[in-house]
């Protein structure tokens, strides 16, 4: 059997602001093998990340979850295998036992997760005297050879010096070094690239993927990024307005997309051989979900809309086993809608070339 | 409507310098000797990772700062130095700007309506509140918003309405040059295309040149007539986008070049980034010079270095 | 991924949103063409008062202090007329017999049906009738009159030096932080220099006027300063935009909330400033009162009437701190934020 370490089912979360109930997470369910790598795609507002937030059991105060549960399954140092429901854990356990310790979570903006006034050392230190109660002497040790691993140079130097004292991307790696410190199970990377300049975004997001195969983690990407979701993802999870709208292999998706709203996505990416003056693009903008949606919450965007759009929401049709997407157009009774012009020639562009490399071997 | 070569240059910017004082002993020269031009209906790209200068020109031409040296000439007057009632009014009309950030380029406090309907206030450009109502409804539309957005506040909209919003403002006294400083960086990437396509129709529509600052080459490919290439304050790479694409020879425009990420996760996932550092590259700006390639293709480099660069490049 | 998995995905989420009980016809399955994608609907129906209103009243001590502020107020317009006596009327009666004034000084608390509840027995004296709430004072005037009609002076001290001190110190803070530079430094001094200004000669509200811009004045420029580098200012300036137009109706709008704040702690400033010049003598002039002469005159007696002390003190204390947790609160829902998802 497959060896599943996340399986996220039916979860629904709203949020009471001051505005009224806000209904975020609109029955999400997600799961995730050992070793393998899901990205979750979605414009913000799509609630990508407050689903990994409740993961972590950091949300917010004012969200109330209506139901679901969130299995996570990981080993423990005997190598036997503990199995949870997180959102049946309160927040102090999970802060004990899971955040740092056995999932670890990336972030846009490394100084978030740095400590200004602390040397980079003590930082690192920190996380494995606590949880994996090593001596000073010894996470000093690791804390040399992390930094040595993340592509630091010179690490027991840079073990003395304050996070201003580096770039963008050095601070990035520090803050996969402490991520990794302690042999964490998951990873959870939020928009990790976003803040940095280009050139350096591919060096950081190879080095995940590096580190992720030498220590066995499974990654979750959190972007809305697709050149992103290409370099690194096995999954794609596409999500709109609190909820998953097409789930995939990662060839499932950039290659046979059955969602207009992925079909969207796609196009908006702009790449090097297309010389096409426009890109197709999503019109409008996400719903606020201060509103309850009725039907289709893409209709109000979907050139493809139909009147059944408006009247009830689309259940998860299946297209492969690992395929499923949420819209109308995949009922049989539906009217038959193929991909935008633009995007279909740059995919049959992409397959010929696939075909043409296989021809070479 | 194309650019138009034939024509003038709208803009020329000739050996803009911008330096800013910390303290007596040291200054920070952002922008060093740059010089361009843009033509009528005409997109310049204007690329260059953070603290290369970009923001900067962008202020400095629409003299949000004073530049420190250099001369600008906008629609054949001067805008440099103190500026008359006329110049002012023509820079202040004819030159407009979309900003950065969609949450901080609003007023909190302002109806959609009445920012995007400011221009017309400053400068009396109605008779009647229906005209001018008439006015803003007409722009609203062009930036695909409802009529209905007139009366609500920026609060209540996401990123990329905000940006359109940005946009309308920009509009509203018919420019014949914007300068969008990294107007699309904060947007997700689906939103951005929206913007920029909305960007196109409007240079169509109006034939308005635009100056498009950007930190990354992947959407200024589809928006650009030309493009500079800016680091550290200088330019080190202008030309034709088909130039720049096709024959990029500095060493940081081909660093830049290669980050632009695929959409085929086949190749992405092959894909590997130059890496460009210039304190360990063993250039020294101070010693090079914008040099001809071909056509409108310049290059900043000593004559050594652009000859080793084109054999690093034709080799491939 | 397993199959398996998506079971539960089969059917419309069952949770949060309802499930519609419908079944799909044939006909639903046409283009819909009734929606215009071009044209963006979209916005968030949500007022920025509201939330600002619903945050306040989540705090508690907010409330508490705005109900307090309230009823001093309601007492301090009606007070005075809940019965017959006047703020300087001195309580007297005529003895019949001897024809000499007898006046109700210094008189403790005394509500006779009460006392007739309490001891079965009425008063003796020749105020058996009268209802004194807080007692008289040492010249025979009814304090519960006076005690409302001093909070009435000292809040309507405190409301308009406040007011012209929010003009001024406002205008002052925006204008010096806009221009920055030698003006800027020119107006700090003169700040600096008002700031040892000795109180009030005489006149309390010119010595508040005096002094109580200068807290205003701050905090607009310190607002100032940070919006004038905002890009929708930027935006404002290269459409035309001049100084007074940037600074009165662009930014000026945006400095309300702190401005606010700093109102509601500036008026327990003021009524305390005003009591202090009134306990010390040169302040309201007699037979006026306000509650610093009242705890003055309570204060001259307190050995032989302490009675007479509390009630002003405690209005002053009251107000003091309600305007303090109103002030609080409003900081508090003021704030900009973005709600926590």
């Amino acid at each position: 059997m497959a060896d599943k370490i996340l399986d996220i089912r039916n979860l629904d979360i709203t949020f009471s602001t001051t505005a009224g109930p806000v209904h975020a997470i609109r029955g999400v369910n997600m799961d995730l093998e050992r070793g393998e790598t899901v990205a979750i795609v979605g414009e913000s507002g799509s609630g990508k990340s407050v689903v990994m937030k409740t993961v972590m059991g950091i949300l917010a105060g004012n969200a109330v979850i209506n139901s679901g549960e969130i299995i996570f399954r990981y080993k423990e140092d005997d190598g036997s295998t503990q199995e949870v429901d997180i959102l049946k854990k309160d927040k102090k356990w999970i802060r004990r036992n899971i955040n740092g310790r056995k999932i670890s979570m990336i972030f846009q903006d490394p100084m978030t997760s740095l400590d200004p006034t602390m040397t980079i050392g003590k930082q690192l230190m920190e996380g494995m005297i606590m949880h994996l109660k090593m001596s000073s002497k010894e996470a000093a040790e690791r804390a040399v050879q992390l930094l040595g691993e993340v592509g630091i140079t010179e690490p027991s130097r840079r073990m003395k010096q304050y996070p201003h004292q580096l770039s963008g991307g050095m601070r990035q790696r520090v803050v996969i070094a402490m991520a990794i410190s302690c042999n964490p199970d998951l990873l959870i990377c939020d928009e990790p690239t976003t803040a940095l300049d280009v050139t350096i975004q591919a060096k950081i997001l190879e080095l995940i993927k590096k580190l992720q195969k030498d220590h066995g983690i499974s990654v979750i990407y959190i972007t809305h990024d697709l050149g992103v979701v290409a370099k690194v993802a096995d999954y794609v999870n596409v999500m709109y307005a609190g909820k998953i709208v097409e789930v995939g292999n990662i060839e499932e998706i950039f290659y046979e997309p059955r969602h207009p709203y992925t079909w969207g996505l796609l196009s908006a990416m702009p790449d090097l051989e297309t010389d096409d003056s426009r890109l197709y693009t999503i019109p409008g903008s996400p719903p606020n979900l201060l509103h309850e949606v009725k039907g289709d919450a893409f209709a109000p965007r979907n050139q493809y809309a139909l009147k059944i759009d408006s009247i009830a929401e689309p259940p998860m049709f299946k297209i492969t086993d690992t395929h499923y997407a949420a819209t109308w157009l995949l009922d049989p009774r539906a009217p038959k809608v193929e991909m935008p012009q633009e995007l279909r020639r740059r995919i049959e562009r992409m397959r010929k070339e696939v075909k043409e490399d296989a021809g070479k071997i | 409507m194309p650019a138009r070569y034939d024509q003038e240059p709208i803009l020329k910017v000739e050996h803009m310098k911008q330096y800013f004082k910390v303290n007596s002993s040291f200054t920070v020269k952002a922008v060093d000797d740059v010089s361009f031009d843009i033509y009528p209906g005409e997109t310049y790209g204007l690329v260059g990772e953070s603290g290369s200068g970009k923001t900067t020109i962008g202020r400095g031409i629409i003299r949000l700062y004073d530049p420190t040296d250099g001369k600008i000439t906008f629609k054949g007057a001067d805008i440099t130095g103190k500026l008359d009632k006329a110049t002012f009014q023509l820079l202040r009309t004819k030159m407009q700007m979309i900003f950065q950030d969609p949450m901080a380029s609003l007023n909190p406090r302002k109806k959609i309506g009445d920012i995007i309907g400011e221009g017309l206030d400053i400068h009396k450009m109605y008779s009647t509140k229906e005209e001018r109502k008439q006015k803003i409804d007409r722009i609203l539309a062009m930036v695909g918003l409802a009529a209905e957005h007139y009366d609500r506040y920026p609060y209540q909209f996401s990123g990329g309405q905000r940006q359109r919003v940005g946009i309308a403002r920009a509009l509203i006294l018919n420019p014949e040059l914007i300068i969008a400083d990294e107007c699309i960086s904060a947007l997700d990437v689906s939103i951005q295309a929206q913007v920029v396509n909305l960007m196109k129709d409007i240079q169509e529509e109006t034939g308005a040149a635009y100056l498009f600052i950007a930190h990354d080459l992947s959407m200024v490919k589809y928006i650009s007539d030309r493009i500079g290439v800016l680091h550290l304050g200088r330019m080190l790479e202008t030309g034709t986008t088909e130039e720049i694409f096709s024959n990029p020879l500095h060493p940081y425009t081909r660093s830049l070049l290669s980050a632009i990420p695929s959409p085929d996760p086949r190749t992405e996932k092959g894909r590997t980034a130059l890496e460009y550092d210039y304190a360990s590259s063993g250039l020294d700006y101070d010693q090079g010079q914008l040099t001809l390639i071909e056509g409108t293709h310049y290059v900043h480099g000593t004559a050594q270095e652009i000859e080793a660069w084109k054999k690093e490049t034709s080799g491939v | 991924m397993s199959e398996k998995a998506f079971n539960t995905a089969l059917t419309p989420s069952q949770q949060g949103t309802e499930v519609l009980a419908y079944t799909p016809k044939d006909e639903d399955f046409v283009f819909d063409t009734s929606i215009d994608i071009n044209i963006d609907q979209n916005y968030a129906s949500v007022g920025f008062w509201k939330g600002v209103f619903t945050r306040f009243f989540k705090s508690i001590r907010a409330v508490i202090g705005l109900v307090i502020i309230v009823v001093c107020i309601i007492f301090a317009l009606i007070g005075p007329h809940m019965n017959r006596y006047g703020y300087s009327d001195i309580q007297s009666v005529y003895d019949e017999e001897t024809g000499k004034e007898i006046t109700a000084r210094s008189l403790p608390p005394r509500i006779p049906w009460l006392h007739r509840l309490m001891t079965g027995e009425d008063y003796e004296d020749e105020f058996a009738d009268c209802t004194f709430l807080f007692g008289t004072d040492s010249l025979g005037r009814d304090l519960w009159t006076r005690v409302w009609y001093g909070a009435r002076v000292s809040l309507l001290i405190a409301f308009v030096t406040i007011f012209i001190d929010m003009i001024v110190g406002m205008s002052f803070g925006l204008i010096s932080g806009y221009f920055g530079g030698v003006a800027d430094n020119l107006m700090q001094r003169f700040v600096e220099v008002a700031t040892f200004m000795p109180k009030g000669i005489g006149l309390v509200i010119v010595a508040l006027l005096l002094t109580e811009w200068i807290g205003m004045s701050k905090i607009a420029r310190a607002e100032m300063l940070k919006n004038k580098e905002q890009e929708y200012i930027m935006a404002s300036r290269t459409l035309g935009a001049r100084s007074g137009r940037i600074i009165f109706i662009d930014i000026l709008p945006n400095t309300i909330g702190p401005i606010i704040t700093q109102m509601m702690f500036s008026i327990p400033t003021a009524i305390f400033t005003e009591a202090f010049l009134s306990f010390v003598g040169v302040g309201i002039m007699l037979p006026q009162c306000s509650i610093g002469s009242l705890i003055e005159d309570g204060f001259n007696n307190i050995t032989t009437l302490p009675y007479q002390i509390v009630p002003p003190i405690v209005v002053l204390a009251l107000l003091m701190l309600a305007f303090n947790f109103v002030g609080d609160g409003l900081r508090e829902a003021l704030a900009p934020r973005i709600e926590d998802m």
